[in-house]
């Protein structure tokens, strides 16, 4: 490997050498000297736009950006002298003049980015005047995902950059010029209407309020102060890890205890688990997987659709329906585990517990924004009511635990309510990009060989791992006698997660580049626990540590596999049979639609 | 005192000459003797900014990468200048002269010029003359392709890094500099851009060398220069002078005998007020310009020509970095406000301030020149501003 070159630089007098090629912030961050910034992100590539990060160097005209400024062999930079104090303060002070700054009355009050600048920059009495009140304001409120606010927005376009770079879509893009410049969608057609997926990665990385999930708090406390309503709540698998974030816990601690005894303060009325219901969609699945490749292996049937794509995401799966319909009939005909919960909570569980389905209100709790939508599509009613009445992120569940005034940190852990509540480690790993996968395949595997997997502890490492798209081959050996077709099989599968990941897949598989049996694919970066819906910020080291939680969840599980966990045993028994039986169709499997691609 | 000069009429840049006569001169001269002899006339970009074009060519010749362009900003948008229009009408063989040049000094094979979007009438007599001057320079042993891309009206694609965003079929907005251009121009390749009357200098040096050049000008601002005069004059036209004349100078042969300000180098310029003419040179040791020279007599309102001109970067900013795009804003606002009794107007102070502000923190040459026009019009016209 080529050395890397060093420079050596003085940022406000101090020393500092870095590699050739990084810039000036980094190079301070290295000296623990903070920088203020805002357009910058981990995630994203540099901008150089909002101009908070100027700074001085020596010799030179004007400021640098140091976001942008690359770190040069003799620099002298200052970080803080009067010139740069006058810009930052002049640049927060323009910032503030075209944002509409209702600090009390927003949901981002207390964790904005603008707002931190303008305690450090911009006390006392605005120097400029103010230009939102003569900008219309528009407010878009017509996805049921993310709701858009102009009159918020200062331009940064961290929202453009996560679009177009890490999801490959640009519904939002920038529009207009100079005075009238904004962030706009195709025509300016309002976001329901354009190729948003729901992701919410630019809700993640707004830093202020213009760009924020649907809130349905209110909605929700309704429903659990009206005595009529029997509340069921779920928690999907990222939630647990991620919550603790937006309470004062450092990232990666996992506080699935006192999270399900905060729901029950909360006065819900059952607290089940969503990952109950992603080890019923590996059964279901798996199960599907098994069927198709017997169909294209066996029965040489033309028209079975391989690979198999996973379909727990609904950002990915309104990204395939807009851009590769074509390939629609590859995605797994499973419901997500959150409608899969849905349609049996006021089906199975309203039978069992004796409660008429017409007073169940069915909440989630989940790291995604898209899971709003995927819980409004019109097909999500095989209940015979709305499966999922009302989803919340889990910032919106952070706020309730706020509101409600509960001291979560003393709170006592507790377990989860029975019959959807009991879940294995598979279930778990959901949260994780190659979590799907690797909890199939320990299923998949057993099924067909009778055996574990051959991986050390159940832990299919070759799966597992941020790498924006990864590949493994199992090798299928000593199959039982009636899967006997898949001796010697060589098991391809891929994993994506981010849309811009998914493209590429989508891209080499299309062009016949690449041949795998099962792909799974989810919308955010990390996986859902990066999902749109949890805690700001996220970047790559709040990811990792999050990852790093959820196997840990894994490990602590008794069960590890979901074909072992008994509430899913006990559930085909005595209610749908078995995998892919009539009624499971009928109830946990779905249809999907093309979408027009503008 | 500064060296300066009288009112100096030349005609070199409409002049015709003979272009593969001296194309088949410069044929036999190697890469770094162009060079040589561009960096000793001391030319300087006609644009505006004034880098030396002699060592934009060196720092682009000395980039190892294959490919590499030559690119004419022929996006003349600044307001009151009408100049590279007029050279384009009569000697566009001058510009792709100019721009075979420079391929060969840095070892370019492509050329493209920029052009506003307003001059398409010129395209199609342009291209005629093109495909013959493409015949006449492969007949002379050159490898070398010219093109037109055509703008779409917005002022900052005359910035050359949104220039190259514009042609690459992206929005066009500005780089983050460095990389310069030299390094990492259009489709991220080494790059030259130059301006269409910086190219044409470089043919008018080459034919008749730099030492009979450089006895134009200063020591400072060497050569003449295309210069658009409008406003308030009874001759408006283009003019090629000589660099560093004085601005009283200038008047007394354009003015109407009643000029009270002088706007230098168009919105993105400076105002100079009658109490600084006789000591302001227009030169890159004084008052630089692009060409245009816009008059004023006493019957013009300063904080209507101020009002007029932050309308045009209120519209024209990209819109992409927070000093440009609020601050063009705040400084429309706050003038129309001081003018109507709504601030105070010592509210003017904070407006110079923040200008200052524009120039140092700004990301491109556009948010950095607004200050100019404003602090020089809001310094020396201040009552005009405020009553």
């Amino acid at each position: 490997m080529k050395k890397s070159k060093m420079v050596s630089l003085k940022i406000n007098n101090q020393p500092v050498s870095i590699t050739e090629g990084s810039t000036v912030l980094q190079a301070a961050e290295k000296l623990n000297i903070h920088i203020p910034t805002l357009c910058n992100h981990d995630d994203l590539c540099v901008a150089g736009n909002c101009r908070v990060c100027v700074v001085e160097q020596k010799g030179a005209r004007v400021l640098a950006a140091a976001c942008a400024q690359p770190a040069m062999e003799g620099m002298e930079i200052l970080t803080n002298s009067l010139k740069v104090r006058n810009a930052r303060k002049h640049v927060v002070e323009l910032l503030l003049s075209e944002h509409r700054a209702d600090c009390t009355k927003c949901y981002r009050n207390q964790n904005c980015e603008l707002q931190t600048l303008a305690n450090e920059f911009s006390f006392g009495d605005h120097i400029f005047l103010d230009l939102v009140s003569k900008h219309e304001q528009f407010i878009d409120n017509t996805s049921s995902s993310i709701v858009k606010d102009d009159s918020k927005c200062i331009r940064c376009q961290r929202c453009v950059r996560t679009c177009s770079e890490l999801q490959k879509i640009s519904a939002i893009a920038v529009s207009g010029k100079g005075a009238k410049m904004k962030i706009s969608t195709f025509h300016d057609r309002p976001i329901s209407h354009v190729v948003c997926t729901n992701c919410g990665q630019c809700v993640n990385r707004c830093p202020t309020g213009a760009l924020t999930e649907k809130n349905y708090i209110d909605y929700v406390w309704d429903a659990i102060y009206d005595p009529d309503k029997h509340v069921v709540v779920q928690t999907a698998p990222a939630v647990r890890v991620g919550l603790g974030e937006d309470l004062g816990y450092d990232p990666g601690e996992r506080v699935t205890g006192k999270m399900v005894t905060a729901l029950k303060q909360l006065g819900f009325d059952s607290v089940l688990d969503t990952d109950f219901t992603a080890d019923l969609t590996i059964m279901e699945e798996g199960t599907e997987l098994l069927s198709r490749l017997k169909k294209a292996l066996v029965d040489k049937d033309k028209e079975t659709a391989l690979p198999m794509y996973t379909s727990c995401s609904p950002g990915w799966i309104k990204f395939i329906e807009h851009k590769y319909p074509e390939m629609l009939p590859n995605l797994s005909t499973c419901k997500s585990p959150q409608q899969m919960f849905g349609a049996l909570a006021k089906t199975y569980f309203a039978e069992k517990r004796g409660i008429n389905p017409e007073n169940i209100v069915s909440v989630s709790i989940m790291p995604c924004t898209a899971k709003k939508f995927e819980a409004n599509r019109p097909e999500m009613r095989d209940s015979g009511y709305k499966d999922v009445d009302y989803v919340l992120t889990t910032r919106e569940f952070a706020v309730m635990i706020k509101q409600a005034g509960l001291d979560f940190r003393t709170l006592k852990p507790s377990h989860y309510d029975s019959l959807m509540g009991v879940s294995s480690g598979a279930g778990a790993i959901f949260g994780a990009t190659g979590g799907v996968m690797e909890a199939a395949i320990r299923t998949a595997y057993e099924i067909v060989t009778g055996k574990p997997v051959p991986f050390d502890n159940l832990n299919i490492t070759p799966v597992r791992g941020t790498e924006g798209v990864k590949e493994a081959l199992l090798k299928i050996e000593g199959c039982l006698k009636e899967w006997s077709f898949l001796e010697g099989v060589e098991l391809k599968v891929a994993i994506a997660h981010g849309l811009t990941n998914a493209d590429k897949v989508m891209r080499s598989i299309s062009t016949g580049k690449a041949d795998y049996h099962f792909v799974e694919i989810m919308a955010c970066p990390g996986g859902c626990i990066g999902g749109g819906g949890q805690p700001i910020p996220t970047n790559m080291e709040i990811r990792q540590k999050r990852i790093d939680a959820i196997y840990e969840e894994d490990m602590s599980l008794p069960v590890r596999k979901s074909h072992e966990n008994p509430e899913i045993i006990q559930l085909y028994n005595d209610y749908l049979g078995k995998p892919n039986s009539h009624k499971a169709h009928e109830l946990l499997h779905t249809h999907y639609i093309e979408r027009v691609r503008n | 005192m500064m060296e300066t000069k009288k009112v100096s009429k030349v005609d070199l840049i409409f002049e015709h000459i003979d272009p593969r006569e001296l194309l088949t001169k410069v044929h036999g001269m190697t890469g770094s003797d162009i060079i040589e002899e561009i960096i000793e006339s001391g030319l300087k970009g006609r644009g505006g900014a004034g880098f030396p074009t002699g060592m934009k060519w060196k720092f682009c010749a000395e980039e190892k990468e294959k490919t590499k362009y030559i690119v004419c900003n022929a996006d003349e948008g600044e307001p009151g200048t009408f100049k590279d229009r007029e050279i384009l009408d009569r000697v566009a063989y001058k510009v792709y002269a100019g721009m075979t040049i420079a391929g060969r000094a840095v070892g370019a094979k492509k050329g493209i010029i920029y052009l506003r979007g307003e001059y398409k009438f010129l395209l199609p007599q342009l291209r005629m003359e093109l495909d013959g001057f493409h015949k006449m320079i492969d007949e002379v042993g050159y490898d070398f392709e010219i093109d037109f891309r055509l703008g779409s009206g917005a002022y900052i694609c005359g910035e050359e890094s949104a220039l190259f965003e514009s042609i690459e079929g992206k929005r066009g907005e500005p780089r983050n500099k460095p990389p310069y251009p030299t390094s990492s121009g259009l489709f991220g390749k080494p790059t030259v851009v130059n301006n269409v009357e910086t190219l044409v200098n470089s043919v008018i040096i080459l034919k008749y060398g730099s030492e009979r050049y450089k006895k134009m000008g200063t020591r400072f601002s060497t050569g003449a220069k295309v210069f658009s005069v409008s406003g308030d004059t009874l001759i408006p036209g283009i003019y090629e002078l000589e660099l560093g004349m004085s601005l009283l100078e200038f008047v007394k042969e354009f003015g109407d005998g009643d000029t009270k300000a002088v706007q230098v180098g168009g919105a993105a310029g400076f105002c100079v007020p009658r109490k600084l003419f006789a000591s302001t040179v227009i030169g890159f040791e004084g008052v630089p310009t692009g060409g245009s020279m816009m008059l004023f007599n006493s019957s013009r309102s300063m904080y209507h020509i101020l009002h007029n001109y932050l309308e045009f970067f209120t519209e024209e900013s990209c819109g992409q970095c927070t000093p440009c795009r609020v601050g063009c804003q705040q400084l429309l606002k706050g003038v129309e406000s001081v003018k109507k009794g709504e601030s105070k107007s010592t509210y003017l102070n904070e407006l110079v301030k923040l200008a200052d502000t524009m120039k140092i923190a700004s990301k491109c040459g556009l948010g950095q020149s607004v200050g100019n026009a404003f602090n020089s019009i809001v310094e020396n016209f201040r009552e005009e501003i405020i009553y």
